[in-house]
């Protein structure tokens, strides 16, 4: 009811929304950011898989099968990986909010560890539960 | 509402709802609560699908029946989906700017966020409880 409002050219409706990304110059801090809107984005939509897994396994032992192989397929995998990733990057970038909701962390060059510290993380604890997996396979 | 006679906003922005609602404090805070619990809900989450690497369907299905973990199961899925509602909610407002799609997209949000938790919480207690 208000589109057509929105549609006319005032000068408020034209004025820069957030985030703005194509303005700035990239940075690691702004990168982490929208990666973290990303991920939670991923993990999001990722729990259509989730639900799936289970209710296949409340289903079963055919429907748990079944999902377990297209998981465990190539593209399944790749998927996965990204899910473990998405995951932990949203975990750190969590944690790093955390940081800063006791005022800690936001100035430089904290703000900047912080980021290489939660990116370094992220990928450390991905390859550290798959090399986990492959062991227990 | 209506005891604030020195409100800034406009008559039009109340009706709409736009402008400040007063409750974005509790939307960060429950953001933050259930952050809280899916720190160490997801590590458990984790921990239990790598237990669950290599198992045939009957050990499977053992381990998610046993009460603590469909509990903690229950406890993830909960929290999780609660706090992606929450994460989408914000998406939206910031991208969606027409009114009738962004209503729309927050409508869907919802249902998608509570389909996915109903189903999810159903298939755990049918596994537990069976």
């Amino acid at each position: 009811m208000s589109d057509s409002t929105s549609t006319t050219k005032s000068p408020e409706s034209r004025r820069p929304m957030s985030p703005h990304l194509q303005i700035y110059r990239p940075m690691l801090t702004m990168m982490m950011s929208i990666i973290h809107r990303i991920t939670g984005a991923g993990l999001y939509f990722g729990t259509l898989l989730l639900a799936w897994w289970l209710i296949a396994a409340a289903t079963d032992a055919k429907s748990y099968m079944f999902i377990n192989d297209l998981l465990t397929s190539f593209v399944g995998r790749i998927i996965l990986l990204g899910y473990t990733w998405a995951l932990f990057h949203h975990m750190m970038g969590g944690i790093r909010h955390f940081i800063w909701d006791t005022g800690r962390g936001l100035d430089h060059p904290e703000r900047e560890y912080l980021a290489q510290a939660s990116l370094i993380a992220s990928i450390g604890l991905t390859l550290f539960v798959w090399i986990l997996a492959y062991l227990l396979r | 509402m209506s005891h604030n006679d020195h409100s800034m906003r406009t008559p039009m922005g109340k009706v709409r709802y736009l402008g400040s609602a007063k409750s974005g404090t509790t939307h960060v805070w429950h953001q933050r609560l259930t952050a809280y619990a899916l720190l160490p809900l997801s590590i458990f989450f984790v921990i239990l699908i790598l237990s669950l690497i290599g198992k045939d369907y009957n050990s499977a299905r053992a381990i998610l029946a046993a009460p603590y973990v469909s509990i903690l199961i229950l406890l993830f899925i909960g929290s999780g989906i609660y706090h992606m509602q929450l994460g989408m909610r914000v998406i939206i407002e910031d991208y969606v700017h027409a009114h009738g799609s962004k209503t729309a997209l927050l409508v869907a949000n919802t249902f998608f966020s509570v389909c996915i938790g109903i189903s999810a919480a159903y298939a755990v207690l049918k596994l537990s409880l069976a």
